[in-house]
């Protein structure tokens, strides 16, 4: 049963590898998102400092945003994602590992190049540990959450507007506390019950999220 | 054959069933809507007492108050309804939930609107970064998917079920987007507003308050009927009573 799992996760990263082009859209996206700041609000350092961790993390979540469509488009068009559903192994368990793909394939490029926009944004060592802690713990529920939105708009004409629709505010949580946390870390209060929230918040989606999603998806298809 | 008696309430699971009991409904509801609010506004604008600290501008509260208890019951509402439509896959059920949002968001509007007219005179802004403001403008954004979804959809049974997870997923996430902006609210020391803090609000205050927040309750059940009763004719187009239904209204006109 666990080879399905495993099966979907090497095709769907393969796929991602033969498509490397798409993953460094995303990633020139969140980068160029971040700089767009400095410019909007003016290049003064102790400025650009305090609103690092929500810049950061704003741009994070357009970058996921962006790239939740592939999840699952190209796999409706050329039928595989019915081939999938009608197949008779457990449909969360091939979700999970289209989701992992994802979080692989985007979120994991994103937390790599976080430092180095941190130091354009001279950003403390310490806080930089703490925000890609912040990263890495609240970003798989963006995968999750976002890959349920995705199912539900799969195929639907203007889909890419309504996806940011019903998931931006899903994501307002993970940002506050996301961004909340190096905030706490740098005013001394410590950012463990903010990290800790993210990773209750992860382990939340893991468990929910994929059903709703496996649902989502048997509704896009039928 | 008659359906036995305890079953008579699941008898209007079917539209064609609960369309003349919705129609004979809500106009009962409507009135009772517009007796209580005058009763409500009367109570409210002449007989509650001026405020000691905040004078006249506080009367908005007969408004703000109800609609903003209502905006979020009705998500819970709607939730709920989308559960029992996942459950029990009645098509009803997830027609009442269809029905609710608008009214739910139109509530959620006044909410906003009133709190902002209030807050120019009594904190100086329209707009404060506030827990309460915030998490009642995220339930807003939630209304505006639900709706944005159910009608991108125009299969009506895949419109019907997404809406119902994402009303499910949305309702998960109510009570945390209300408890993490309160957490982030406490380190930014915003302004923190709680009506119910009010020192021993006046009787006739809190009286002309529920008796309006009656009244949000009735025209929200009266308005979803109606739009119930549209929704069914729309999805029930194809059958006999319905064509009789609209024949009988044609002669009538």
């Amino acid at each position: 049963m666990l080879s399905v799992f495993f099966e979907v996760l090497r095709r769907d990263l393969l796929l991602a590898w033969r498509n490397r082009a798409d993953v460094m859209v995303t990633l020139a996206f969140f980068t160029i998102v971040a700089c767009l700041f400095p410019f909007g609000v003016g290049a003064e350092p102790n400025l650009l400092r305090t609103i690092a961790p929500g810049v950061l993390w704003v741009a994070a979540l357009l970058a996921t945003l962006l790239s939740l469509h592939r999840l699952f488009a190209q796999d409706h068009t050329d039928g595989v994602l019915e081939q999938l559903l009608l197949s008779p192994e457990p449909a969360v368990l091939w979700v999970l590992a289209k989701v992992l793909a994802h979080w692989l394939t985007t979120a994991v490029p994103l937390i790599a190049a976080a430092p180095l926009l941190a130091l354009l944004f001279d950003m403390e060592q310490s806080a930089t540990g703490v925000l890609i802690l912040s990263l890495a713990l609240g970003t798989p529920i963006l995968s999750l959450l976002g890959a349920v939105g995705a199912a539900l708009t799969l195929g639907l004409r203007g889909g890419g507007m309504l996806l940011a629709l019903l998931v931006l505010p899903l994501f307002v949580p993970i940002l506050i506390f996301g961004a909340g946390a190096v905030d706490a870390h740098l005013s001394g209060t410590g950012a463990a019950a903010h990290l800790l929230l993210l990773g209750g918040g992860s382990l939340a989606a893991l468990a929910l999220a994929p059903w709703a999603c496996a649902a989502a998806l048997r509704i896009a298809v039928e | 054959m008659e359906t036995p008696q305890r079953f008579s309430l699941f008898r209007y699971a079917a539209p064609h069933m609960f369309y003349p009991l919705a129609g004979k409904m809500a106009p009962w509801f409507l009135a009772i809507a517009g007796v209580l609010t005058l009763i409500g506004l009367y109570l409210g604008f002449f007989v509650a007492p001026t405020d000691a600290v905040q004078g006249e501008v506080y009367r908005v509260i007969f408004i703000h108050v109800p609609a903003a208890w209502m905006s979020m019951f009705v998500y819970l509402v709607m939730a709920f309804w989308s559960a029992v439509g996942v459950v029990f896959n009645t098509r009803l059920s997830a027609m009442m939930a269809q029905a609710l949002a608008p009214t739910g968001a139109m509530f959620c509007f006044v909410a906003l609107w009133t709190g902002a007219l209030w807050g120019r005179p009594t904190w100086g802004a329209y707009w404060v970064w506030d827990a309460r403001l915030t998490s009642q403008l995220l339930l807003l954004f939630l209304y505006f998917g639900f709706i944005a979804l159910t009608r991108a959809i125009e299969d009506p049974r895949r419109a019907d079920r997404a809406g119902a997870i994402l009303s499910l997923v949305g309702a998960l996430n109510v009570p945390v987007i209300y408890f993490s902006v309160k957490w982030w609210n406490t380190l930014h020391q915003g302004a923190s507003v709680s009506l119910t803090k009010a020192p021993s609000m006046a009787t006739t205050m809190l009286w002309s308050m529920l008796v309006m927040a009656l009244a949000a309750w009735a025209y929200t059940i009266a308005v979803t009927l109606w739009r119930v009763r549209s929704l069914i004719l729309e999805r029930e187009r194809h059958t006999e009573w319905v064509g009789e239904v609209l024949d009988a209204a044609g002669e009538r006109a």
